[in-house]
């Protein structure tokens, strides 16, 4: 379902993204791991058609995200990080806005909200302003709206971070139990999750990737914890 | 609904969901009916609005850049900038739909004058086809305006540097065919430099259509600057959204 060819992308002199190649098929969750500044974001931004790459491409379901980036938007369901949202709305008229955007109307429409405000645990909140939320309900609010046309895709960049141990796991559950129709992708700091929910990992640093495999084959691999695996990656190919 | 007019019914509401459409509004009709009474509206015992028409550039120059500049400045620092355009909405549909809507609201600012043709009719029989060219064109007026503040909010994501900057340029653009800035300019440079000048200024297109002639080439300036600053502004945010 996904397909990136070698995506590059440079903000002045510093390479963001140098050449990636990976695959994503139905049924997987992706973790994206990486030190700070790896790429991670950017990429994630790049496959959502926010920015566009210096050179190479990606497909998503068949769109392609340069030639085709609405079609690449339909099919994905996109969380940005830190959950962006405009904060003079209400979580109902946010949503409303995201379905007007998205063409969901009339009785699709109420289906998906009705689908979607109980799914993220949302309902208490429905008719506050944002600005008034707490960054967990934010989360989950940016989450809803990721997941409201039931996309095939989602991108999601570091969807539990700053939650507290309750609210992650909502959240890992939820992932958990939507990963076999879709395609997930997942960035996070958080190893533990990633042994958690994910299928595969790639070890992405300094926009390289460093390692595609998955999280069980790399703790037999190197016979330590994830951390220490991380750990070991991504310094030594620092120093090399 | 299209992207569009997502767009549009989104950031129209925003303009009421919070207290800057009711501050703007109470100030500017505030000022746009005093203005025309401190020119000598009862002095000139003619009923007619052209000094509230006259009294218009000003007043814009002040607000329509403090109704632009949250446009895009607010987006971009907010981080929903991200969200906007990852949904299946094409940028220009983005800029566009926020466009619309400030204009609309501006539209409906204007509207809201009614009392004072409302006074007019009252005291005496003005000009009803002046009346309706002098709202023509300060809507146009509005919207030049308006494109010119939604450049500079997208250029920047600091909102008062954007109303700054709006607001030096719109009173360029006016004060550029005042005739003290002419006599200044016609000691240093040519004569048809000096009438080319006057003539890209606003003031000679805005008077033209409030003497009640409305030409195509009156129209066409307003129209040709909001299309060339709107398209500036779709470029400038469509390489810089990210940063």
């Amino acid at each position: 379902m996904i397909d990136v060819q070698r995506l590059r992308r440079s903000f002045g002199p510093v390479v963001a993204v140098d050449d990636i190649v990976f695959k994503v098929q139905k049924g997987d969750v992706l973790g994206f791991l990486g030190p700070n500044g790896a790429g991670k974001s950017t990429a994630m931004k790049m496959l959502a058609c926010f920015l566009k790459p210096d050179s190479g491409t990606a497909t998503i379901c068949g769109h392609d995200i340069i030639t085709d980036p609405i079609g690449v938007r339909q099919s994905i369901g996109y969380l940005a990080e830190n959950a962006p949202s405009y904060n003079e709305m209400t979580v109902g008229g946010f949503l409303n806005f995201v379905c007007d955007a998205r063409m969901i109307k009339g009785q699709a429409r109420k289906k998906a909200l009705d689908r979607v405000v109980p799914l993220c645990s949302i309902e208490s909140v429905y008719h506050q302003t944002i600005e008034t939320l707490s960054k967990g309900y934010r989360r989950r609010v940016g989450l809803a709206q990721a997941l409201i046309h039931d996309p095939q895709v989602l991108i999601l960049d570091e969807p539990t971070d700053g939650l507290d141990p309750n609210q992650k796991f909502e959240v890992r559950k939820l992932i958990n139990g939507m990963a076999k129709d879709k395609c997930i992708i997942v960035s996070t700091h958080i190893l533990e999750e990633v042994e958690q929910i994910c299928t595969r990992t790639i070890i992405i640093a300094r926009g390289k990737i460093l390692v595609d495999s998955t999280p069980q084959a790399l703790i037999e691999k190197h016979k330590c914890s994830l951390d220490e695996v991380f750990r070991k990656i991504t310094s030594t190919k620092k120093t090399a | 609904m299209n992207g569009f007019l997502s767009v549009f019914k989104r950031e129209l509401k925003g303009y009421f969901a919070t207290p800057v459409a009711y501050v703007f509004l109470v100030i500017f009709l505030f000022f746009a009916g005093y203005l025309p009474f401190k020119d000598g509206f009862f002095e000139i015992r003619q009923a007619e609005l052209r000094l509230f028409f006259q009294s218009l550039p000003l007043l814009f120059i002040f607000m329509v850049p403090a109704a632009a500049m949250r446009l895009w400045a607010e987006e971009r620092k907010n981080g929903s900038i991200e969200l906007l355009l990852t949904l299946p909405i094409t940028i220009n549909q983005a800029v566009l739909g926020k466009f619309f809507a400030a204009w609309g609201f501006l539209g409906i600012a204007l509207l809201l004058t009614f009392p004072l043709p409302a006074t007019v009719y009252y005291l005496g029989h003005p000009d009803t086809g002046l009346i309706i060219t002098g709202y023509i064109g300060s809507f146009l007026l509005a919207g030049t305006f308006l494109a010119i503040g939604s450049f500079f909010s997208a250029v920047t994501k600091n909102q008062v540097v954007s109303f700054i900057l709006s607001g030096a340029a719109c009173g360029i653009l006016v004060y550029a065919g005042m005739p003290t800035t002419v006599n200044y300019l016609s000691t240093m440079l040519p004569a048809n430099v000096v009438a080319l000048i006057e003539m890209m200024s606003i003031q000679s297109h805005f008077d033209s259509i409030l003497r009640g002639v409305i030409e195509v080439k009156d129209i066409a300036y307003f129209i040709i600057l909001i299309v060339a600053w709107i398209g500036a502004c779709t470029v400038v945010l469509e390489e810089r959204k990210a940063a």
